[in-house]
């Protein structure tokens, strides 16, 4: 973990087990606390529309952060990330739907699949980089859909499989408040398992790839497994939020797996900020939020009830819009504005960091 | 016999859409995901021509293919340039957000319905029948009959003109071509102008043949296999390539299954990424420099 700024005024750590603590400062205690306190206060204060609205950032955010464990932090490019949601969503919905499997089979089975599949997505990782590894997932997605499409249609489902509430502890799971701690657990689960990933060993390994493969290797790191590693715990975590979102939504349908849906969670993990987690969370609110926002806005504009059949174009040409400006003016997201924010108030009334502490 | 036609009109639809992914390609090192988009906007402005000069189809034609060439220079010149010499990958996301970003637009200029830019022009489309038995409507020759003449004219240009030894120059070694004098943003340009153009053709031509709605952006895409197929780099390749696939996918959809008709290149694809991923004709080192 590279130091931050805040702390770069005198705190120094002395041993290697001074690294490990996730929490390490008061600053970072206290505002832990808060944070969590807000989000447990929150949905007894919110609307049922700001729950869903919670609802789906939580899943968004298991999906950003698992595509940033790839993309951000081991490099591998990947534009078949809804291909995985899909499968994990028809993992659940199909085992829900033909044998009837409780919710704790079927999460642990996306899973499971989630993970085979990543075997799949990753072995081209081995021979191809860049450009043709994002192709080769392109295509691997449309593999996907087009076997979930196949079910469907062969199975009669033409609409789309209809999954029942999830049961959990004899009750089921349909209340917004109930789901809202669900999503919660697990979007946190997730971020536990990212960070704790990342301190060890395996995402030391998974950052050297990604800055020189050739040195890493030299240093002792086995390219092919760490590889293939990161695009197994990356589609697990995926897929488990696939199949979460099936049960969410009730419905499993390949049409809400589209090219866009990849797209999306790129563009989250880019909007946040490559290579960093709280990039990730950030992304996946601001993406997720960004449509509504849309929407509110030209509620405010005169003539309002004409453009009501407009807002979808809106919405495409405006996430466009704000990608190519994201892209093309700030490559570091939103986490690069934070973090800019931060040292125009550690250095205040300096604009810049004096050369003799070197190091950012 | 008409199975065979059908593959021929295929491929040279893809063939004409893959010439533009192997031209950008080529010469900037940048996969242009936007390029079925681009394609559709081509489309639609034929539309927007046909209405300014009714009465007048070629003049409306021309006018459409002529600012489909604008557009890809522009395209260039305002938002790509900026990713000249940024990250391979960056550049790529950037097409894709140009290309969700004209989605959006496009439906709002143009609304998602169908439309018949044919009908616009006032121009006719019957089926010709040929020796066999099979049949083949006018548009989509004159579809096949465009490929040829494209990549003919293509191959000329690069080989023999001025401004197409530049681009070759260009796409072998930007540095020494940079050195030379030669302007590599006007070489770019140009080849984005070019490439627009070619495909704002195949969505011209598409569109009068068959209707213009939302669709056509995934037939943008299921081009891209054939011009990797084919070898990333090489325009021959994007011509074999393109065969392969229109051969393999019909085949397909008439033996086994219609649904596999969207998921045929993307397996071929993988295929070829897994045997041999420079494609059929493309050039090996390309791999590393990526």
């Amino acid at each position: 973990m590279s130091k931050s700024l805040p702390r770069a005024s005198g705190y120094f750590r002395t041993s290697y087990a001074d690294e490990l603590p996730l929490v390490q400062t008061t600053l970072q205690r206290l505002s832990l606390k808060a944070v969590l306190l807000a989000l447990l206060v929150f949905p007894f204060f919110a609307t049922s529309f700001q729950l869903d609205l919670a609802c789906q950032v939580f899943l968004a955010a298991i999906g950003a952060l698992s595509l940033m464990l790839l993309t951000g932090y081991a490099g591998q490019v990947s534009l078949g990330h809804a291909g995985l949601i899909a499968a994990g969503a028809f993992t659940a919905g199909i085992l829900a739907k033909e044998l009837n499997a409780p919710f704790w089979v079927t999460i642990p089975a996306a899973a499971v699949v989630g993970a085979l599949l990543g075997v799949v997505f990753g072995l081209p990782s081995l021979r191809l980089r860049g450009l043709y590894l994002a192709v080769s997932t392109l295509a691997l997605h449309f593999v996907v859909v087009y076997l979930g499409g196949e079910y469907e249609t062969k199975r009669g489902y033409s609409t789309g499989i209809v999954v029942d509430p999830p049961k959990l502890g004899g009750f089921e799971l349909i209340d917004g408040r109930l789901w809202y701690f669900v999503m919660l657990a697990f979007a946190v689960g997730t971020l536990l398992i990212c960070l704790n990933l990342l301190r060890g060993r395996t995402g030391r390994a998974w950052r050297a790839i990604h800055s020189h493969e050739t040195v890493a290797e030299a240093l002792g790191i086995g390219i092919a497994g760490y590889k293939l590693l990161a695009f197994v715990v990356s589609s697990a975590l995926t897929a488990v939020a696939g199949a979460l979102f099936a049960y969410y939504r009730g419905f499993v349908s390949v049409e809400a797996f589209s090219l866009f849906l990849s797209i999306q969670y790129v563009a989250m993990v880019i909007i946040g900020g490559m290579g960093s987690l709280l990039g990730a969370i950030l992304g996946a609110v601001f993406v997720t939020l960004f449509p509504y926002a849309i929407e509110n806005g030209m509620r405010l504009l005169p003539g309002a009830e004409k453009l009501a059949g407009a807002v979808f174009a809106v919405n495409y040409a405006a996430f466009g819009l704000v990608m190519v400006l994201f892209l093309v003016f700030e490559p570091q997201g939103l986490v690069g504005i934070w973090k800019r924010l931060q040292s125009y108030f550690v250095l205040w009334p300096f604009k810049h960091r004096p050369l003799a502490s070197g190091r950012r | 016999m008409q199975l065979y036609v059908n593959i021929a009109v295929l491929a040279s639809i893809y063939a004409l859409i893959a010439c533009g992914y192997v031209l950008i390609y080529r010469v900037s090192r940048v996969l242009n995901l936007a390029h079925g988009e681009l394609m559709m906007l081509g489309s639609y402005l034929l539309l927007t021509t046909a209405s300014l000069f009714t009465g007048h189809p070629y003049l409306a034609f021309a006018a459409a293919a002529l600012l489909a060439l604008v557009v890809g220079a522009l395209v260039y010149l305002f938002l790509l340039r900026r990713m000249t010499g940024e990250m391979v990958l960056a550049a790529v996301l950037t097409t894709v957000a140009l290309g969700i970003l004209l989605r959006g637009v496009m439906v709002l200029i143009w609304s998602a319905s169908q439309q018949y830019p044919r009908e616009a022009l006032g121009w006719a489309n019957p089926a010709i029948a040929l020796p066999g038995g099979a049949r083949i409507s006018t548009f989509a020759l004159l579809l096949i009959l465009s490929t040829a003449a494209v990549y003919l004219s293509l191959f000329v240009f690069l080989r023999f003109s001025r401004w197409g030894i530049r681009m070759r120059a260009a796409g072998q070694n930007p540095l020494l071509a940079a050195q030379r004098g030669i302007s590599l943003h006007g070489v770019y340009a140009l080849a984005w102008g070019l490439s627009t153009f070619t495909g704002g053709l195949a969505g011209m031509l598409l569109a009068m043949d068959s209707g213009l709605d939302g669709t056509m952006v995934v037939i943008g895409l299921k081009a891209f296999p054939a011009a990797l197929v084919g070898g990333l780099d090489s325009l021959v390749g994007a011509l074999l390539g393109s065969l392969i696939i229109a051969a393999a996918e019909i085949f397909l959809i008439h033996h086994v299954d219609p649904l596999l008709s969207d998921v045929v290149p993307f397996l071929v694809l993988i295929a070829m990424l897994v045997i041999r991923p420079w494609g059929l004709l493309g050039t090996k080192e390309e791999l590393d420099r990526v």
